[in-house]
């Protein structure tokens, strides 16, 4: 960059240089190409975790657990030492390895089908023995691997592919929010939900994982950040459209915030 | 007064097309591209990259980690200058 530039005669060739670096991957995530879905929530919820991990200086004493879901392939992506579960029981395999190496920093990252239907037992005793893990939980309300059926966290009137003509909360029950359950419990030290769909948005919640890491380094307990993420297969919606959907009918029902802290 | 500029370097292969970073510009940068990768998606480029300010919105939103943002700041002027 030559002193005598100003900004309007400026050429690309002098912006792209090193010493104007803002932002590039981070070296965390590995080369893979994601296998998501064009504008799936779950790429930027993988960037912001290994971001953190990245500025924590943790890569090397960090173990995900990665179970079954969409969220199965993640040990692709996440440049961390990985294990896969069995459906739902992330949080069991993540005590087992907490327990064992308590030195480590543990995650799970798994989906609402995941972890608030068959992993339902393991989420609610993980948090109630108080592990010192924390747990990223993905929630888009929908089976999305599996072509869109309904999920526990789908909302009332949702169509899906096993409910469509819309969820009869009757006949299906309502939707639920784990987040809020989890919360009254007190091996539980902190529960937010967050979203990454807007870029105000993705820097608070890559605030709430740092501060759940942070937490778990204190040892203080069971941290769970749920990101309210969009499925744009599973609900048939153009990336941008759905992001907009979510927010008129996700949000009221899934409010973003901490919910304990 | 000198403005800040920014450019943004996207991984064409990479690219999904999926059009977020289209919508979080806030100076209405980037587009889809009328080209194809490989994959056949329509990939982000700047469209009009005398606009961009390097402010990384695009980069926060995006999925697939393809973009790279640079920003150029103009130096600040002498303090005599403004304070004599």
């Amino acid at each position: 960059m030559s002193a005598s530039h100003d900004s309007d005669t400026l050429l690309l060739e002098d912006i792209i240089r090193p010493e104007n670096l803002v932002f590039e991957k981070t070296a965390c995530l590995t080369d893979n190409t994601l296998s998501y879905c064009p504008g799936c929530g779950h790429g930027t919820a993988h960037r912001i975790l290994m971001e953190v991990v990245e500025e924590m200086g943790i890569q090397g004493q960090t173990i995900g657990i990665a179970p079954v879901g969409c969220s199965v392939l993640a040990y692709d992506f996440m440049n961390v030492d990985m294990q896969q579960a069995a459906h739902g029981r992330a949080p069991a395999v993540a005590t087992g390895i907490k327990r064992v190496m308590p030195e480590k920093y543990v995650f799970t990252y798994q989906g609402d089908g995941d972890l608030a239907a068959i992993g339902t037992a393991e989420t609610i005793h993980a948090c109630n023995r108080g592990e010192n893990i924390t747990i990223i939980f993905i929630n888009n309300g929908i089976y999305g691997m599996t072509g869109g059926q309904m999920a526990p966290t789908t909302l009332a009137g949702m169509r899906t592919s096993t409910s469509p003509f819309g969820r009869d909360t009757e006949m299906m029950g309502h939707p639920l929010r784990i987040t809020e359950m989890v919360a009254t419990l007190p091996g539980v030290c902190f529960a937010t939900r967050q979203a990454v769909h807007t870029p105000a948005a993705v820097r608070k919640a890559k605030k709430a994982i740092q501060t759940a890491f942070e937490l778990q380094r204190q040892r203080k307990g069971l941290s769970l950040v749920e990101i309210v993420s969009n499925c744009n297969s599973g609900w048939k919606m153009m990336p941008r459209k759905a992001n907009d959907w979510m927010e008129e009918n996700m949000f009221p029902f899934y409010p973003l915030g901490d919910i304990k802290k | 007064m000198a403005k800040a500029r920014g450019a943004i370097v996207v991984d064409v292969e990479g690219c999904k097309g999926c059009d977020l970073c289209v919508g979080a510009c806030p100076t209405h940068v980037i587009e889809l591209s009328r080209k194809v990768n490989s994959k056949g998606y329509h990939f982000a480029y700047m469209e009009h990259p005398d606009a961009c300010i390097g402010c990384a919105h695009c980069a926060m939103v995006c999925p697939d980690s393809v973009i790279t943002v640079y920003r150029w700041k103009p130096a600040p002027k002498p303090r005599e200058a403004t304070t004599a």
